[in-house]
């Protein structure tokens, strides 16, 4: 008999606590898979953020660490500094990356640290209680911007992918979703690419995946996967916005 | 050349009953239970005959609960 | 041999002899030797040196680091620290090994850049988050500035847990013969069964600091307070200088002590019965042994470089047994042999 789709190695049997319909368990899927494609389980070293996936740790079934809100990528920029020849990953939430911790993230890929950051866009805190996060959609609904985001109180959405990849240290950055199928496909490889990258010593990747939180969103799991094709693919545009080339970080 | 057999195994316990897989299955085989799991959800079953083993539902799983095998018919 | 070293450079250099090879930090003044030193330093022995792009930062890469099993150190001055409380939170949280530096400065806010021990609350009654505790060691010289760095590597793994060097602007910019040639040179690192390396061959390990489930993170907690129980018995360390006459027990650490200590033998040239209690764990604070040297003392005075911290400490351990007076100066100004001994003259011994 032949195995058609089953789980991989490198996620433990442990069931995921996260709300139904929630797709960080496709992501928490397609970086396990990407670890066992790339049989590096025994030499990675996850970091978890604060937020939804902080219990990544539990599930990932690779050496972890638990890091405080937004730190993950200086976490892992000291796992990485003392052990080099590791494979070191980050999973953070938009939250986490992009508000609190944007500061070590801009850092960590202007570096060029090698190592690869997951990054979950679902456009709000879940954790917490669906509030604003840095980039939830203008007249976006959360707990804390309950008439809808208005730009003249909050400002504009982040797209960190492309402010990422405007750095000198980055080496791959690219922006994917896992809305259906398809995309589920393209994010798998792009997420593997990415700690090739890392395995190949070239510097700084993320990738930002779009995802969908429909507890907080207040929609069913499916019409969830609906709203982030029609509402969030408009101002997060899918994409590759980093490719390495030598001739970059030689000339930087 | 015989037929090819998918089986579909479900994780039940697992299954938040969250309907994403009888959504994309593109032939209509699936649907979530009338009995409840012991997380509290009616789970997903296979309704009806006719899965080609195209894995978009286990794709788009969540919760890891199902796997897809093929085995060669007679 | 000895030789004629800066604060701040032998200690950066005793660190590097007690096989620290990465570190963390951020500029500040006044403990930028640090850094500076080890900047050009750790490449010649194959360590890391990194500059962080904030303290914040840096305390989070110490405790990346210091989840490998391998040791690792960041320093800083007070605002600095202040930032560094969350990462020490997290190290004391998970029980990671690392050693902080803080060379303090006056304060509150931005203060001012010169020598001051108003740090004292914040190193030994916990600055973070959380019921925690981290050994807090108070150097009284270059020397032992260079000593404590290899003791606080070894008491940071026998403890799994964070110790600081509380030493001070002073302490860090003056230089003092030392003899780094008794530190014997640690090459490599200590396996533990706790690093995060990669799972070959064995589980996965996690470290961690979350515990949802209140009677797991109660149990985490009392596991803790044993280990800082453990700590408080067998650790507490101070020096006595002329206690066992002493009618007058002047109490003070680092650079204050050494003020004291010149005021004890001044005094006691004078013909007064002066004596000194110099702690150098701050944490635990060694209470017994201030009891135990304090016998015969009619009086104690606690001199120090703040508005009164330590003093509360040594106010607890007499418990009104004996009264306690306080001679402090601050915002970077030092207290003078001649002021402590006009303050012992108004309170008569």
């Amino acid at each position: 008999m032949r195995t058609v789709f089953a789980p991989p190695a490198s996620l433990t049997k442990d069931p995921f606590h996260y709300c139904p319909g929630c797709t960080h368990g496709i992501i928490h899927r397609l970086v396990a898979e990407a670890i066992d494609s790339l049989d590096i389980r025994e030499r990675t070293i996850g970091v978890a953020s604060v937020g939804c996936s902080v219990l990544a740790y539990q599930y990932f079934n690779t050496d972890m660490q638990q890091a405080a809100h937004g730190r993950a990528p200086a976490v892992a920029t000291g796992i990485k500094r003392a052990l080099p020849g590791s494979v070191v990953f980050t999973y953070q939430g938009d939250g986490d990356l992009a508000s609190i911790g944007i500061a070590e993230v801009i850092h960590a890929a202007a570096r060029g640290e090698n190592i690869t950051v997951v990054f979950v866009n679902n456009a709000c805190y879940g954790m917490t209680g669906g509030q604003l996060a840095p980039t939830t959609l203008i007249g976006q609904t959360t707990t804390t911007s309950p008439g809808g985001r208005r730009v003249e109180n909050t400002g504009y959405p982040i797209r960190m992918a492309e402010m990422l990849a405007t750095l000198d240290g980055s080496a791959y950055i690219a922006r994917v979703s896992v809305h259906d199928p398809a995309h589920v496909r393209q994010a798998k490889k792009s997420i593997q690419h990415a700690f090739e990258v890392q395995l190949a010593g070239r510097g700084f990747s993320m990738v930002e995946v779009l995802s969908t939180c429909p507890t907080n969103w207040g929609q069913k799991p499916v019409e969830a996967l609906t709203w982030l094709k029609e509402k969030m693919l408009p101002q997060y545009p899918l994409g590759l916005f980093k490719v390495w080339e030598r001739s970059e970080v030689n000339a930087s | 050349m015989g037929s090819v057999v998918v089986h579909l195994r479900f994780d039940e316990q697992r299954c938040k009953g969250c309907s994403i897989c009888v959504s994309v299955c593109p032939k209509g085989v699936l649907a979530l239970g009338e009995h409840i799991n012991s997380a509290g959800y009616n789970p997903v079953v296979e309704a009806k005959q006719g899965c080609n083993g195209c894995g978009m539902c286990a794709w788009m799983c969540p919760d890891l609960v199902i796997s897809i095998y093929k085995e060669m018919g007679a | 041999m000895k030789v004629l070293m800066k604060g701040n450079e032998a200690l950066a250099e005793a660190a590097i002899r007690a096989g620290c090879r990465l570190f963390f930090g951020y500029p500040i003044t006044p403990q930028n030797e640090i850094p500076e030193y080890l900047a050009r330093r750790m490449p010649e022995v194959g360590g890391t040196f990194l500059q962080a792009e904030s303290e914040v930062a840096a305390i989070n890469m110490v405790y990346g680091a210091a989840g490998t099993g391998q040791r690792v150190m960041t320093s800083s001055s007070g605002p600095g620290i202040s930032l560094k409380q969350e990462g020490i939170s997290f190290l004391a949280g998970a029980e990671l090994p690392c050693v902080i530096v803080n060379m303090m400065r006056g304060g509150p806010g931005l203060g001012s850049i010169q020598a001051s021990q108003s740090d004292y609350f914040q190193a030994t009654k916990g600055g973070g988050h959380g019921d925690y505790r981290i050994i807090v060691l108070a150097p009284g010289s270059v020397q032992e500035l260079a000593d404590m760095t290899v003791w606080a590597f070894e008491l940071a793994e026998k403890y799994t847990t964070p110790v600081m060097i509380l030493g001070d602007g002073t302490m860090g910019q003056m230089m003092e013969p030392v003899d780094l040639d008794t530190i014997p040179i640690k090459t490599g690192h200590s396996e533990f069964p706790w690093a995060t390396t990669g799972c070959k061959d064995r589980p996965k390990r996690i470290i961690n600091s979350l515990y949802l489930d209140a009677t797991m993170l109660e149990r985490h907690n009392q596991k803790l307070q044993r280990k800082y129980r453990l700590i408080s018995e067998e650790l507490p360390r101070a020096e006595a200088y002329h206690t066992d006459d002493a009618e007058l027990v002047l109490v003070a650490f680092g650079t204050a002590a050494r003020i004291a200590r010149g005021a004890v033998d001044q005094g006691r040239a004078n013909g007064l019965r002066l004596g000194l209690v110099r702690p150098i764990t701050l944490w635990p604070f060694p209470g017994e042994f201030l009891l135990a040297a304090t016998t015969g003392a009619r009086k104690l005075l606690v001199v120090e470089m703040n508005t009164g911290q330590m003093v509360e400490d040594v106010r607890l351990v007499v418990e009104g047994r004996i009264p306690v007076h306080f001679h402090g100066r601050c915002g970077g100004m030092l207290p003078t042999v001649k002021d402590i001994l006009a303050q012992i003259e108004e309170m008569g011994v």
